[in-house]
Parts: C-alpha cells; sequence; structure tokens
C-alpha cells in the first residue's frame, strides 16, 4: 500500500507551538530595543515604543499637548460623533492584518501590506501644531515618515494631479458608521504639490508610540496647514486621480468645507469664526494663524488663489 | 392620591424638586474644579449648561399637559420654579460663553450675535425669557390678568428657538437636536390637542 506524504511542509518548519505563541512577546522586545524598526504585531499592540530620529529642523518648539488629552479628546465620527466615543469604542478596531491599495494614474499599482509599505522609512518624530476646524488646538509630537517618499516609490505617471485616500468601512467595528452621519467611507485628498510637500506626512505613532486606535491607528495623513479633517485616518486606499476627488465633508456640508481647508483666520465658517481658538490645556483662546503658522512653508502652493472662494 | 400624601407632597415636593433641578448644576461646577469634564472643560461646561437649559424649557412646558394626563394639579405647583431654573441654566450657559469662551471679547460677541444664526436665536431665546421671568410672580399674574397667559404664550417661541440653536450648532450629526424637537413637537400636539377638545365642548 502505498502511503503517500502530505507533508509539503518540512517538520523543521513547524513552528513549536509555545514558540508560536511567543512569537508577539518576541516582536515587541525586538521592535523596543530598535532591532526592527516597525513590525507587523506591534502596530497591533497600543503602548509599544517606536524607534525613530527627531527631526528638529520641521517641529514646532510649543510645548506638546498631553499624550491623555490627544488620546481621549478625538474627532473621528467613525466610532462616534462626541470627543469621547472614539477613545472609548476604538479598542474594537483590528488593525492587523492590515494593507493599503494603491491605484489610479500609478506605475506600481496593487495592495500592499501594511509592513512592506513602512519598510523603506525611516521614522521621524515631527512636532505638529494641529487646528480643528471647531476652533480648538494641539500640538502633537507624531511619529511617521514624509508622504512624498511614499508616493515616489509608487512612480505616479503625469496624470496624476491628485491624491485621494479612503477610510476603512468596517461597521462591524466603526460602529459609528452604523449610522449615516457621513457618506461612508470617509473619503479626502489633496492637490499632488501639497501631497509631495515635505510637511505632509504619514503617521503611524504619536508621543514615541504606536498609534492608539482613536488616533487613526495604524496610519493616518497629517496635514498641519489644514483643518485637521483633511487630516484622514485608519487609511486602506491611496489613488491617483486626474479629476480633484470628492471630500468628505465637503460632500456632508458644501458652503462650509472646501476642497482646499486650509487654516485661515481670515475666512470664517459660515457659522462661527475662525479668528481665534482654543489651545487644549489652556484658558485664554489665541489667534489662529495663517496657514496655522505654517504661511512660510506652504503660502507660494496657493499664490494667485483667491483663498475666499478656495476655502 | 389620600389626603395625607398629598399634604406630605406638598410640603417636600418644593425643596425636594428645587434641590434636584440644582444638582446637575453642584456636579457640574465640582467637574469643573476637579478637572474632571475631558480635555476641553470649557466647552463641555458651556454645552452642558445649555443642555440643561433646554431640558428645564421642556420640563417647564411638560407640566401643563402632566396635568391633563394625570388630572391632578400639583404639577402646576413646579411650573414656576421650572421655568426659573430654565433661565438660571441658560445665564449660566450665557455668561460662560461670555466669560470662559470669549472672555470679555465685546466686539467678538457682538459680531457673534449678529453673524452666527445660530447665536443670533440663541441670544433672541435668552431675551424673550427675561419678560418671563420679571412677570413669573403672584403679583403680576393679578395685575397682567388674561395678558398674562397671553404674554407667557412666548416660551413656546423660546423653546423653538432653543431647539433652532440647537439644529444650527452642530456639525453633522442632527440626532440630540431631533430627539429634542420630536419631544417639543409632542407637547405642542397634546396642547392643542387640548384646547380643541375644550373648544368644542364649549360649543
Ligand atoms: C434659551 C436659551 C438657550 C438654550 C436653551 C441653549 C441651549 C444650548 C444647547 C442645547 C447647546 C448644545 C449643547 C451640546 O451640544 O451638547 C448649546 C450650545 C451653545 N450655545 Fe446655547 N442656548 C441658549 C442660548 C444661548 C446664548 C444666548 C448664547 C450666546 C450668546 C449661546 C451660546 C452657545 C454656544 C457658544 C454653544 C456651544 C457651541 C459649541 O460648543 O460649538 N446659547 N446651547
Amino acid at each position: 500500500m502505498l502511503i503517500k506524504k502530505p507533508a509539503t511542509i518540512k517538520s523543521s518548519e513547524i513552528t513549536d507551538e509555545a514558540i508560536y505563541l511567543r512569537r508577539r512577546e518576541f516582536l515587541q522586545t525586538s521592535a523596543g530595543l530598535g532591532l526592527l524598526p516597525f513590525v507587523k504585531t506591534a502596530a497591533a499592540k497600543t503602548g509599544a515604543s517606536l524607534q525613530h530620529v527627531k527631526n528638529a529642523k520641521l517641529s514646532s518648539s510649543e510645548k506638546p499637548t498631553a499624550y491623555e488629552s490627544i488620546t481621549s479628546y478625538n474627532n473621528f465620527y467613525e466610532f462616534g460623533t462626541d470627543k469621547e466615543s472614539p477613545a472609548k469604542y476604538a479598542n474594537r478596531l483590528t488593525t492587523e492584518p492590515w494593507s493599503i491599495v494603491i491605484d489610479g494614474a500609478v506605475n506600481k499599482p496593487g495592495r500592499y501590506q501594511l509592513e512592506d509599505i513602512l519598510k523603506p522609512h525611516t521614522l521621524e518624530e515631527r512636532i505638529y501644531r494641529l487646528r480643528c476646524v471647531e476652533r480648538w488646538s494641539m500640538v502633537v509630537p507624531w511619529i511617521g515618515f514624509s508622504l512624498a517618499d511614499l508616493i515616489k516609490r509608487f512612480e505616479p505617471t503625469s496624470k496624476a494631479k491628485y491624491v485621494q485616500f479612503t477610510t476603512l468601512y468596517r461597521p462591524k467595528e466603526m460602529i459609528g458608521q452604523q449610522r449615516g452621519v457621513l457618506n461612508w467611507p470617509y473619503v479626502e485628498g489633496l492637490r499632488m504639490d501639497e501631497a509631495m510637500h515635505p510637511l505632509t506626512m504619514l503617521a503611524v505613532g504619536l508621543y514615541g508610540k504606536v498609534m492608539p486606535n482613536q488616533n487613526g491607528a495604524p496610519i493616518r495623513l497629517v496635514v498641519p496647514w489644514k483643518y485637521g479633517y483633511k487630516s484622514i485616518k485608519s487609511i486602506v486606499k491611496i489613488s491617483f486621480t486626474e479629476q480633484e476627488p470628492p471630500t468628505t465633508w465637503n460632500l456632508s456640508a458644501p458652503s462650509e468645507y472646501g476642497f482646499y481647508s486650509n487654516v485661515n483666520p481670515q475666512v470664517d465658517h459660515p457659522r462661527w469664526s475662525q479668528r481665534k481658538e482654543r489651545r487644549i490645556g489652556e484658558f485664554l483662546r489665541r489667534d489662529t494663524l495663517m496657514f496655522n503658522g505654517y504661511a512660510d512653508e506652504v503660502a507660494h502652493l496657493y499664490k494667485g488663489m483667491d483663498l475666499r472662494k478656495y476655502y | 392620591m389620600t389626603p395625607d400624601s398629598a399634604k406630605l407632597l406638598q410640603r417636600i415636593g418644593t425643596p425636594l424638586v428645587f434641590t434636584l433641578s440644582l444638582l446637575p448644576f453642584i456636579l457640574l461646577v465640582l467637574q469643573l474644579l476637579t478637572d474632571a469634564l475631558g480635555a476641553n472643560p470649557i466647552e463641555a461646561f458651556i454645552r452642558h449648561n445649555g443642555e440643561w437649559g433646554l431640558r428645564f424649557l421642556l420640563l417647564t412646558l411638560t407640566m401643563t399637559p402632566l396635568r391633563y394626563v394625570l388630572k391632578q394639579s400639583w404639577p402646576l405647583r413646579y411650573r414656576r420654579m421650572l421655568g426659573l431654573f430654565a433661565f438660571f441654566y441658560v445665564c449660566i450657559h450665557l455668561s460662560s460663553y461670555i466669560v470662559l469662551d470669549q472672555f470679555f471679547d465685546w466686539a467678538e460677541i457682538w459680531a457673534d450675535i449678529l453673524k452666527r444664526p445660530f447665536i443670533t436665536v440663541g441670544m433672541t431665546a435668552f431675551l424673550l425669557l427675561i419678560p418671563l421671568v420679571v412677570t413669573s410672580n403672584k403679583m403680576m399674574m393679578k395685575r397682567l390678568g388674561r395678558n398674562w397667559q397671553r404674554l407667557h404664550r412666548l416660551v413656546y417661541v423660546i423653546a423653538v428657538c432653543a431647539v433652532l440653536h440647537y439644529f444650527w450648532l452642530v456639525k453633522a450629526d442632527l440626532y440630540w437636536p431631533t430627539v429634542y424637537a420630536v419631544l417639543l413637537l409632542a407637547l405642542f400636539t397634546i396642547r392643542i390637542a387640548k384646547s380643541h377638545a375644550q373648544r368644542t365642548r364649549i360649543s
């Protein structure tokens, strides 16, 4: 009788279960020791440290807002519309495995695992101001890298005039998506030159640690001179387009939220003034700065544009 | 209700309702002082007081229908106090907007009142509350006679303004403003049905 060997896997390849179960621990310690810049399992582990270098040149010298505030006062409608809901419910989100689809006018489209996306990048800490359209602001020490470096790798074609980003749609875990408060999934976009600007970053952490789910884990955009809602969270798709892509808040209220959404104290939101803001943790309101204080770096992108029209 | 329990209710009712009505304010102040209102305590304080103002407005409007439904007169005894508490919470709401939010930036406040529809209707509601507060005592009630009732119908306008204020300030989630609008509509409906029934009975 012929006994067929089913073994296409050599026994030496089969990991001992005990070791297998400890893989998380191994990967975490290796990440913690800086042996791996970023590993798959660490993405799921909020609070794990991320190896990074400080980018002082692009960082604000202002005092960062308390970690507790940054992680408990969030606008992330996928988990509910009040500020406290994301911190309460975002732990339901599984961020592992995570892949990102790259498509549109690009030479290397495809679905890429997050680890592969992150592998070549050195993580930097950049301390940026964040100004919400609701008139509050924070200073956040993000961990991430320039979006431009990622875009170059996938080789957009000459047709790529805009970049569109899409958030995960998974109402079972993102319970805010069970109600049609906004058009799900959340979409955002940038003009190509905005996306390629050195300040524009993809962040995978803050305060030296893996991104908490409520802040947009595992990977989110950060565009510090635009109102917070442009900085889309939990990204699953990056598309290169020829036309200006739709954006969620613009679809929701076109007269209140434009495509550009640059921080601008002179252009009011139709329902409230944008002249001032409350920095979280401070009592008196402070003046809002043009382009959120990044005018020297970004004003040239909008030369000749009527910012009242392109709000 | 037995006469005894009615008497008891009369005796403890007023201090009880008073204490319960003040409780949200005490809790909010305690939370504010102990830094328990989250990362943006000023916004939370303003919003909570506004919400209590609206709740007390609706509660005040509930007393008359409650009298019809229960066929008891006691709800009317608390109507005035609840209305005054609505004004109390709105005053805290408004003054914390002036002091904590704008920090006496009168130019900005004036611009808000003129330019922001949600502040304009909020302010309208507040101003309309003042004559009702001033005439909320027995003496004024007697002096104004039938006009007192006419004047106090303003409370409907105030409630509508307050709900509109809420609708116009939210960004996208209309859930809570809708809840309050439905409650207000229900209260209106009961009143209209009641006065209709009365009129047909008279004729
Ligand atoms: C009858 C009078 C009023 C009532 C019942 C009322 C009620 C409310 C309610 C229910 C909210 C929303 C709370 C939440 O979102 O949880 C609110 C918010 C607010 N109200 Fe009023 N309000 C009144 C008058 C005013 C006035 C006179 C002003 C200022 C002049 C004002 C300024 C505000 C502001 C600034 C907010 C918060 C908006 C934000 O946080 O973005 N309100 N009010």
